[in-house]
C-alpha cells in the first residue's frame, strides 16, 4: 500500500523535473529579445486600445514609439500632452505639444427645425441609408441619426438624443480618438480645439445648397450670407458655396458672429449669458 | 423542356398589368431636365449655355471620355438654367434645364418612319453612328453601347444574344416594344450582325410573353442565322451571365465579360435604339416607360422624352393612389424608391413602379436561422448571409476572398429569407467598400 504512494509520488515528481528542464532549455533556446521599453511604454500609454492615434492597438503604438527616432509626429489622443511628455522624458526623445480638441457635430437639424419629407425602411446604418438616398429630410448634408457615430465612440462620450434625433457629445468624456469622424458618412464631426472651459464657436452646418433652398430644407441651415465675415475682426471667417467655416486657430471667441447670424447656425458652447447691451444705447442717446 | 439557367434564381409574382396595352407617346413636358450623367462612366460635358436655342436631337452635352455618351436635346426650345436638380436618390446632380418652345411644331408632331430595311453602311460607319447617337444599355445598367461593341481583334465572338427577358415583375416596356416594333428590331439585329462580322443571332424572351415569342418566330422564319428561343419564367434570367448561360449554357467566367466566351448580350430596346441611330439617324432623346401598380387607375406604358419629371408620367396614370408607401425607379426587384417625384426620367429608366403599403412592407429584420435560403437562390452561387456578416465586421479582404464583387445585386436573397435579412443593402454597402479597399492597395 504504501509502496503505491511512493511510487506514483515519485512519478510525479519526475515527470516534473523533465517538464522544468524541457521548459527551460526551450525557453533559453527560442528567447526572443523584446525591449523592456516597450513595456514601459505601454504601461504609460491609456490602453484602451482606440487606434485614434492611427496603430492598431496601444502595444503597437508603443513598439512605434521606441523603435522611431523621430516620434515628433506621433500623438495619443487619448492620453495628451501629458502622456506624450513623460512618455518622451522616458525615451529620451521630443514630442510636439498639441492643443487638445473635442469632437463637434456640424448639424443642428434637429426634428422640429429640419420637417422630415420620407421614411426609411432599410437597415439602421448611416453608411448604408446614405448609399440609398439622401436622407430623410430635404437636407442631403444633415445628419442621418442612426447613430454610427454612437456606435463608433469606445469612450461613452456620444449619445443620441431622442428629442432631436441628433447624437450629443459629452465633451468631459471625449478623448477626441477620431472614431466618429471616420464613421460618419457625411463627414459632420469635426475635432476643433477645447480650451479650460471648452468654450467654442462653430458654424453647426454643413449645407452648401444656395440660401433659400437650405432654409426651405432646415430653419437653421447656414444660407451663406456672409454678415459673420463683414463682423468677425479677425478675418476668422471664409464663406464657401454658400456655407461658411470658422477657423478655429484664427478665432478668439468674440462671439459677434453668433449675434449676427439670421439663422443660429453658429453655436456658442459654454459662454456665460451676455452683458445687456443697455448701457450702449443709453449712451447714443446722450450725445443725441 | 424549357431552356433556363442552372443555378439558383427565384419567381416572385409576375404583376404584368399592362402587357396588353399599347405605348403610348407621353405629352411634351413644359420642361425638361437633362442630367448629364445618364450612363455608367465619365459624365458628359455639357456644350450648351444659358439662353442657347436647341433643337429636337442635337447634341448639348458631349462624351467626355472613351467610357462616357453623347446626351442630346429632347426637344426644340430654349436652355433656361444649367442647374444642379435632385436625382431620384435625393442628392443633387447637374443637369441641364431646357424649356420647350409651345410655337415650335417639331414638339408635338408624332413623326412615322417607314420601315428601313436595306443597310448602306459599313460597320465602321455604324459604330460612328451608334457613338454619335449616345446609344447606352437601355435595359437598365446605362453601359455605354459604342464601348461594349469596340471588340479587342484577339476576342473572337459568335454569337448576339438578344436580350427580351424582362424578368423583372411590373415592367412590360421591352415586351410591348418587341411586338410594336418587331420589324425594326429584326432590322436592328442585322444591322448589328453586319457590324461584327457574325451570323449568328439568339433572341431570348421568357415564355410568360408567348405572343411576342411566334411574333418572331413567325418573323425569323426565313432568317437564316436569326433564332428564337423561349425560355422558362425565372428571376434574374435578364442578368447577361445567367442569359448566356440560359441560352446557349456557356459560363461566364467570374469577374469576366460575356465576350469571354464569344457572345455579346444587348437588351431589346438598345436594338430598337440602334435601328433608329443607324437608318434614321436619330439620338436616344426617348425611351419606353412603363407605369405601374396595382392601384393606379390606368397604369400605362409610355414614349417618355428623356428628362421628363417623373410627376408628370403619374399624373398620365391618374395621379398617384391614396395608400401608395413607395415609388421605384425601375422594377420591384431592382428599383430603387424615388425620394423626389420631380426627378426626371433617364435613360435607365425602364419603369416607375408604385406600390401600396402591403406589397412595400418589410419585415422586421431578425437574426439569421442559417436556412441557406439565400445561399440556394443566389444566382452566382454566393454565400449572402456570410457576404453580410462580413460586411458588418468590416472585413473587406474576406468579402474580396468570398467574391463580394461578382454580385449582381439582383436582390434574390433578400427576397427569399424567412428573418427579412437586409442582404442586399448590406452586400452592396460591402460592394462599394471593398472596391475602394483593392483600388487603395
Amino acid at each position: 500500500m504504501s509502496d503505491s504512494i511512493l511510487y506514483s509520488v515519485l512519478l510525479l515528481t519526475a515527470l516534473g523535473v523533465i517538464a522544468a528542464i524541457v521548459l527551460f532549455v526551450v525557453s533559453k533556446k527560442f528567447y526572443v529579445y523584446e525591449d523592456p521599453l516597450i513595456e514601459e511604454v505601454d504601461a504609460l500609454l491609456p490602453g484602451a486600445n482606440c487606434a485614434g492615434c492611427g496603430s492598431p492597438g496601444c502595444r503597437a503604438f508603443a513598439e512605434k514609439l521606441v523603435k522611431n527616432d523621430d516620434i515628433s509626429d506621433l500623438f495619443c489622443p487619448v492620453g495628451g500632452n501629458e502622456v506624450m511628455k513623460s512618455i518622451a522624458a522616458l525615451l529620451g526623445k521630443e514630442v510636439l505639444e498639441k492643443e487638445p480638441t473635442v469632437a463637434v457635430l456640424l448639424c443642428n437639424g434637429s426634428c422640429d427645425v429640419r420637417p422630415k419629407t420620407t421614411q426609411f425602411e432599410g437597415p439602421e446604418s448611416c453608411s448604408i441609408s446614405a448609399m440609398i438616398f439622401s436622407g430623410e429630410t430635404d437636407c442631403q448634408y444633415g445628419c442621418l441619426g442612426k447613430g454610427e457615430c454612437v456606435d463608433a465612440c469606445d469612450f461613452e462620450a456620444m449619445y443620441m438624443d431622442k428629442e432631436t434625433g441628433l447624437p450629443v457629445i459629452i465633451t468631459d468624456n471625449c478623448t477626441s480618438c477620431g472614431a466618429c469622424v471616420e464613421a460618419c458618412p457625411k463627414d459632420l464631426l469635426e475635432l476643433r480645439p477645447r480650451n479650460k472651459r471648452d468654450l467654442k464657436i462653430y458654424v453647426a452646418c454643413k449645407n452648401q445648397e444656395k440660401g433659400g433652398v437650405a432654409k426651405k430644407a432646415c430653419a437653421v441651415a447656414c444660407i451663406g450670407c456672409s454678415l459673420c465675415v463683414k463682423v468677425c475682426p479677425k478675418d476668422a471667417i471664409t464663406v464657401e458655396n454658400f456655407l461658411a467655416y470658422i477657423d478655429a486657430d484664427a478665432c478668439t471667441l468674440c462671439r459677434k458672429c453668433v449675434d449676427v447670424c439670421p439663422t443660429h447656425a453658429i453655436i456658442e458652447t459654454n459662454f456665460p449669458p451676455k452683458k445687456k447691451k443697455k448701457i450702449r444705447e443709453e449712451k447714443v442717446i446722450k450725445i443725441e | 423542356m424549357l431552356k433556363t439557367f442552372s443555378k439558383g434564381g427565384i419567381h416572385p409574382a409576375e404583376n404584368k398589368l399592362t402587357s396588353t396595352k399599347e405605348i403610348k407617346k407621353l405629352k411634351t413636358p413644359k420642361v425638361v431636365y437633362v442630367p448629364v450623367s445618364q450612363h455608367i462612366g465619365i459624365p458628359s460635358e455639357i456644350i450648351v449655355s444659358k439662353k442657347d436655342t436647341v433643337q429636337i436631337g442635337q447634341v448639348i452635352a458631349k462624351s467626355a471620355g472613351f467610357v462616357s455618351a453623347n446626351i442630346h436635346s429632347p426637344v426644340a426650345g430654349v436652355v433656361s438654367k444649367l442647374d444642379k436638380i435632385f436625382d431620384s436618390r435625393g442628392y443633387k446632380i447637374q443637369c441641364i434645364v431646357i424649356k420647350t418652345d409651345p410655337k415650335d411644331p417639331a414638339n408635338f408632331e408624332d413623326i412615322v418612319y417607314p420601315l428601313k430595311k436595306e443597310i448602306h453602311l459599313s460597320p465602321s460607319e455604324i459604330l460612328k453612328h451608334i457613338t454619335d447617337s449616345g446609344i447606352v444599355g437601355l435595359g437598365g445598367a446605362t453601359f455605354p453601347t459604342h464601348v461594349k461593341l469596340n471588340i479587342n481583334e484577339d476576342k473572337k465572338i459568335d454569337h448576339l444574344i438578344l436580350n427580351g427577358v424582362e424578368c423583372e415583375p411590373y415592367l412590360t416596356a421591352d415586351h410591348r416594344l418587341m411586338l410594336e416594333r418587331a420589324d425594326e428590331i429584326l432590322v436592328g439585329i442585322k444591322i448589328l450582325l453586319h457590324a461584327l462580322h457574325i451570323n449568328k443571332a439568339v433572341i431570348g424572351i421568357e415564355n410568360n410573353k408567348k405572343d411576342a415569342i411566334a411574333l418572331f418566330k413567325k418573323l425569323t422564319k426565313n432568317e437564316k442565322g436569326i433564332s428564337v428561343v423561349a425560355l422558362a419564367v425565372k428571376y434574374p434570367q435578364g442578368g447577361e451571365k445567367q442569359l448566356v448561360k440560359a441560352i446557349l449554357n456557356r459560363e461566364v467566367p467570374k469577374n469576366g465579360l460575356p465576350l469571354d466566351v464569344g457572345v455579346i448580350v444587348h437588351n431589346v430596346g438598345t436594338i430598337y435604339a440602334i435601328y433608329q441611330a443607324v437608318q434614321y439617324d436619330k439620338p436616344l432623346i426617348e425611351r419606353v416607360v412603363t407605369v405601374t401598380g396595382k392601384k393606379l387607375e390606368n397604369p400605362s406604358n409610355f414614349w417618355v422624352k428623356i428628362g421628363t419629371p417623373i410627376a408628370d408620367l403619374l399624373e398620365a396614370v391618374g395621379g398617384i393612389p391614396e395608400d401608395t408607401r413607395k415609388i421605384l425607379n425601375g422594377g420591384p426587384m431592382m428599383g430603387k424608391a424615388i425620394k423626389k417625384l420631380n426627378t426626371p426620367v433617364t435613360k435607365g429608366t425602364s419603369g416607375i413602379v408604385l406600390l401600396s403599403d402591403d406589397e412595400a412592407h418589410r419585415g422586421e429584420s431578425t437574426n439569421c436561422i442559417r436556412c441557406g435560403e439565400c445561399v440556394y437562390v443566389c444566382p452566382m452561387g454566393l454565400e449572402p448571409h456570410l457576404l453580410m456578416s462580413l460586411t458588418e465586421k468590416h472585413m473587406w479582404e474576406r468579402t474580396c476572398a468570398e467574391d463580394i464583387m461578382t454580385c449582381i445585386e439582383c436582390g434574390s436573397c433578400s427576397y427569399v429569407c424567412p428573418s427579412h435579412r437586409p442582404l442586399l443593402d448590406y452586400i452592396r454597402f460591402g460592394k462599394k467598400l471593398t472596391n475602394e479597399c483593392n483600388l487603395n492597395k
